[in-house]
């Protein structure tokens, strides 16, 4: 189970250019236990974003967006919807952002931030692993999260040991902000790349918080595990 | 003078590698300092560079201060978090150390700790926002600081890598977050440097060459598949396998070194040795560079 929670509106709306359409993807699986994604987390977003003057070309949930081959089979079925959107928007975990990311050519933003796991999770390919840094940043980095793809976890580009695409650790082993760069190439957003970011709250990625451990998903986990 | 002065007055800067010992015996370390000082005018004191257990560089930086010489306090993110970061600037800063080079850190893997935890807390431009925010009298949470300091903070790039366009970007950062100098990885190809400089020439900021003296055809080669950025020209180690000698070898490398030097200076603000071991042939180089310290 990966546990999210919907960004701060101003956040997400702070992503998106003015009057920018959008396509919107929930995810029906974890993200729906926690209220993030699913239907509801559809009606809570619906409304903010057009009220935000960003009109929707479409809304789709889907169960598990972490299942790359099911989300690029499912979103060719509403190409034009997907097509007349400028950005596509996904409420789920960062493993469910980052395997749309890899499945579409348009910028693809969080909608959410992934605090922790509990117990299981969903599909969890290996290059879509998600930091549960609780803070995501997948929109500054092109749908591909710095945590897992470097070892380093640098939020400000290659380190100096990223020769030809690789990373120091070992040969072969793709670094991660060479492959953020690319992808930020390719939507045309290198100007991300020239902005600070702030260190994390590392507490954030550590722990649940017994405040969080109240809400109903949480005692859902343990109702399972008995 | 001061670093930051001689940037200032635009002067062509040399600064030198030193390392700390691996144990508590800082003599060698010191004898070296001391032989090298009349040619240089500040000392790189590196932080468990690869990774390897050194003693800390404050340390040695502060023993170089005590000597009349001034130190540039190389910190990396590999072992410390933000609080040990900041901790260390502040002790740094009064024990009379004033530059602050700013980098990454290598992996604990590639050295002899590989089960070390990394920590990487705070990335190399966080480091450099760390320092600003220090100068200014704040620590990293906003607090007041009784007593600030004012860190002349430089910066690292590596142009040989390929490809160029992330590192620019980050270098472009670094600028931006209070990068005054940088330090480059070691150069072998003057043209790429070239390259390189006309890439980043509107930022305006020095840059200081790096120069490792080539021992032998074999370390060459050696660096060439093991270190990024570096690419030795096969002409230039083709020179190398022709001296036979330990002494004919140090002559060719000497001139190789000043050879580079001398193409590269009109493009850059200074140069950053790094004899690794080889600190008896650093005179030589300047000397055949046409340099007076």
């Amino acid at each position: 189970m990966l546990v999210s929670e919907l960004k701060p509106l101003e956040e997400l709306l702070g992503y998106l250019g003015e009057g920018e359409r959008v396509f919107l993807l929930a995810c029906d699986g974890c993200a729906e236990v926690c209220g993030t994604g699913g239907k509801e987390g559809v009606e809570k977003l619906r409304p903010a974003l057009e009220e935000a003057g960003h009109p929707l070309t479409g809304a789709l949930v889907l169960p598990f967006l972490c299942n790359k081959a099911l989300v690029g089979f499912r979103l060719s079925r509403r190409r034009e919807e997907v097509e007349a959107a400028d950005v596509v928007v996904v409420a789920s975990c960062g493993v469910g952002v980052q395997a749309v990311a890899q499945v579409l050519d348009k910028p693809v933003y969080p909608a959410a931030n992934t605090v922790t796991m509990g117990g299981l999770q969903g599909v969890w390919p290996s290059e879509e692993r998600c930091g549960r840094c609780g803070d995501c940043l997948l929109y500054y980095t092109g749908g591909i999260c710095p945590h897992t793809a470097c070892p380093k976890g640098l939020l400000h580009g290659p380190c100096g040991g990223s020769q030809n695409g690789e990373c120091e650790l070992e040969p072969g082993r793709p670094c991660g902000w060479q492959r953020i760069y690319d992808r930020l190439e390719a939507l045309g957003r290198l100007d991300l790349l020239l902005e600070y970011r702030p260190p994390q709250d590392s507490q954030k990625g550590l722990d649940v918080p017994l405040s969080r451990r109240k809400a109903p998903f949480w005692a859902l986990e343990y109702l399972e595990e008995e | 003078m001061r670093l930051r002065e001689r940037f200032a007055k635009g002067e062509f800067v040399i600064t030198c590698e030193a390392g700390p010992p691996k144990g508590t015996d800082v003599g060698p370390a010191l004898e070296e300092v001391r032989k090298l000082a009349p040619y240089v005018h500040a000392f790189n004191v590196t932080d468990l560079q690869s990774s390897v257990l050194r003693m800390s560089s404050w340390a040695l930086c502060a023993l170089i201060v005590r000597e009349g010489y001034e130190p540039i306090l190389q910190m990396t993110c590999r072992d410390r978090n933000r609080l040990a970061l900041q901790a260390d600037l502040l002790g740094a800063w009064a024990l009379g150390i004033e530059n602050v080079l700013a980098l990454t850190g290598d992996y604990p893997t590639l050295g002899d700790h590989p089960g070390a935890r990394p920590v990487f807390d705070l990335d190399s431009v966080q480091l450099l926002a760390t320092i600003r925010s220090l100068n200014d009298g704040k620590d990293l949470a906003g607090n007041d600081l009784q007593g600030a300091p004012d860190f002349f903070a430089g910066a690292v790039v590596n142009p040989g890598v390929e490809p160029l366009g992330p590192h620019i970007l980050k270098m472009r950062l670094k600028v931006k977050m209070g990068a005054k100098f940088f330090q480059t990885q070691a150069v072998y190809d003057p043209d790429a440097f070239l390259r390189f400089v006309r890439e980043v020439e509107d930022l305006k900021v020095p840059v200081l060459v790096g120069i490792i003296p080539l021992k032998s055809a074999r370390m060459a080669r050696f660096m060439n598949e093991n270190i990024a950025g570096i690419n030795v020209p096969e002409g230039v180690i083709a020179e190398m396998e022709r001296a036979k000698t330990k002494e004919e070898r140090k002559e060719v490398s000497a001139e190789i070194c000043a050879r580079i030097i001398r193409k590269v200076k009109p493009y850059c603000q200074g140069i950053h040795l790094m004899p690794m071991g080889w600190e008896d042939l650093v005179p030589a180089i300047l000397e055949l560079a046409g340099i007076n310290p």
